[in-house]
């Protein structure tokens, strides 16, 4: 925020008319939502909202209270852990094999990066259908090859595989490209200096590679549970519809869930304003590293 | 690079065409099943080439619609993603470019608070407003409509960030030169600043289109007709619960469609996808 412009234009009534739209639309659907949201929480109304009355905190008690609650936590974390970590995995070993062989890297890059076109949703509906309990493709290989059973409309863990499965496959595009990007960067004459004095692939790769990427891993880590806490509501909602049993009703589909289909505003506004309150966290937890980044360099 | 190791070589094409393979096999099933009868598509096991009847699918999805799923036909609801997927891309792209020109090159009193309450949009994803959000727009009559779809989800804090990034970088000598030659603001605005920011816009307009296409929950609630449903939303409404009396094939083909056109964004546009993507994020 520091550094300005030297050179400006009078300013006047243009400048305003430039910010107008973006304001208005920031005004209108954004911050007013939002107060909404945060007055909403403190309120308590029936299903026609006739009657309202002012209740304080009693939402946000009511709602550390609800044991479905915790345990909705609960599924949002175990989920992001899942999603972040398999993600980071599995796009960290492929970009540093594709690192290592600096011919066809360009190639594997086209054929790997494209998931991250396909909509979360979508996503969930072909991988609901390669693990559909009658059909699937998944399901019979496990089935007649292993004489394993699969039915993630029964079964809480499987269910839970399949909505990690389904998000974790398109994010390992993204994170993929930033970890190339990362390895890329780093100069080549430190690899061949270590090499000289006889560190193998595996120890460079622990010993400089991954030390020099940690900013960025970092910044994925964030990303990634942004993503799996915010934009995997359509996996859930386009497979598994929080079950069974809420084996997989993660945050975001529970506010959904609460306000549209069992009509508890004051509780589902409560809920939102914690999530707001999440997203906030992460946000600054974001921008904190990347002014640490900007200082060391 | 450094040394031979012809195993280490090997394992490692190895892994990414295991990798390649994990991307790609969703999609072959999925693109086999679009081409099967649905008849076909309910023995087990599926099958791994494909059927016979790509055209007889793709143009009943297409133009009639799939039977029993009350959904209107995929080139309806594809016109309306793509209508989606335009609005929110190019509208982002242009209230940015005019807000953070305003908030770079002139100085006005609230210049500070209106760039925060732009910065605060970062922190309000759909997922954390939706109520209040939906209930503003359904007391605005836009329930339904192009405009309900898209002005809610169109603010951008990110895009902001990163045209003024830019015109930071841009060298004072252009606008001491420009003013010289009695260009005003809005001259300048047009004639150099926007030819200069094309390669962003190019970059943003791809991670943009991608996230209007792929949109989700907006959709889901502010559209209750069929023919204004977008094509995420459209395949969802095919699978009832329980899977009955899914057809499969119909399902597939529809999803194919719905993934086709931001892949090509994609591997069309690869060189500004990663640009975008790796700049939006900093």
């Amino acid at each position: 925020m520091a550094a300005e412009k030297r050179v400006r234009f009078p300013p006047g009534w243009l400048p305003y008319a430039l910010v107008a739209p973006q304001l208005a639309i920031t005004l209108v659907f954004f911050i007013w939502p939002a107060s909404q949201a945060l007055w909403q929480s403190l309120l308590v109304q029936d299903a026609f909202g006739v009657n309202v009355q002012f209740v304080g905190l009693l939402n946000f008690r009511e709602l550390f209270a609800d044991r479905l609650y915790l345990e909705s936590f609960r599924v949002t974390a175990l989920f992001s852990v899942l999603v972040g970590g398999g993600a980071l995995a599995m796009s960290l070993v492929l970009a540093a094999c594709c690192d290592y062989l600096v011919r066809g890297a360009k190639a594997y890059q086209t054929l790997l990066i494209w998931p991250y076109a396909v909509a979360p949703a979508i996503a969930a509906v072909v991988w609901a259908f390669i693990f559909n309990p009658s059909i699937g493709l998944v399901t019979y290989v496990l089935q007649t090859w292993f004489g394993y059973e699969w039915n993630h409309m029964l079964n809480p863990a499987q269910a839970m595989t399949l909505i990690v499965v389904a998000s974790a496959w398109r994010q390992v595009s993204y994170n993929f490209l930033f970890f190339l990007a990362g390895m890329q960067a780093i100069p080549k004459s430190l690899l061949e200096g270590a090499a000289m004095d006889g560190a193998g692939p595996i120890k460079r790769f622990a010993t400089i590679t991954l030390p020099l990427l940690s900013p960025t891993m970092f910044f994925l880590l964030v990303v990634n549970i942004v993503y799996a806490f915010f934009d995997t509501f359509g996996v859930v909602d386009a497979s598994t519809h929080g079950g069974p049993v809420r084996a997989t009703e993660i945050l975001v589909y529970k506010v959904y869930h609460d306000g549209f289909e069992a009509g508890d505003l004051g509780g589902s506004a409560a809920q939102s304003v914690v999530l707001m309150a999440i997203v906030v966290a992460l946000t600054v937890l974001q921008f904190r590293y990347i002014e640490r980044r900007v200082q060391y360099g | 690079m450094i040394e031979h190791r012809p195993g280490l070589r090997i394992f490692c094409h190895a892994m990414l065409l295991l990798g390649v393979a994990t991307v790609a096999l969703p999609i072959w099933i999925t693109f086999v099943a679009s081409t099967e009868t649905a008849e076909r598509m309910l023995q087990v096991p599926i099958p791994l080439v494909p059927g016979s009847h790509l055209l007889d699918n793709y143009y009943t999805v297409l133009f009639k619609g799939v039977e029993g799923a009350s959904t209107a036909p995929v080139s309806r609801m594809m016109l309306n993603s793509l209508v989606m997927a335009l609005a929110i891309s190019i509208g982002k792209i242009a209230i940015s470019l005019l807000s953070a020109f305003a908030i770079v090159y002139f100085r006005f009193p609230l210049r500070m608070f209106f760039f925060w309450l732009i910065f605060i949009t970062l922190m309000l994803p759909v997922e954390v407003r939706i109520f209040p959000t939906y209930k503003v727009v359904s007391d605005l009559n836009m329930i339904d409509t192009y405009a309900g779809l898209t002005l809610p989800l169109i603010a951008s804090a990110t895009a902001t960030f990163l045209f003024r990034q830019f015109f930071m970088t841009v060298p004072d000598e252009l606008t001491e030169a420009a003013r010289m030659d009695g260009a005003g603001p809005l001259r300048f605005f047009w004639d150099v600043v926007v030819p200069l920011s094309r390669t962003n816009m190019a970059a943003l307009f791809v991670i943009l289109f991608i996230y209007g296409w792929n949109q989700y929950l907006w959709p889901l609630l502010v559209t209750t007709q069929e023919n204004m449903y977008t094509t995420v939303i459209g395949i969802k409404r095919m699978i009832p619960g329980g899977d009955a009396s899914v057809d499969w094939n119909l399902v597939m083909a529809a999803a194919m469609l719905a993934m086709l056109p931001p892949a090509l964004v994609v591997l069309l546009m690869q060189e500004w996808f990663v640009k975008g993507l790796v700049e939006t994020e900093k």
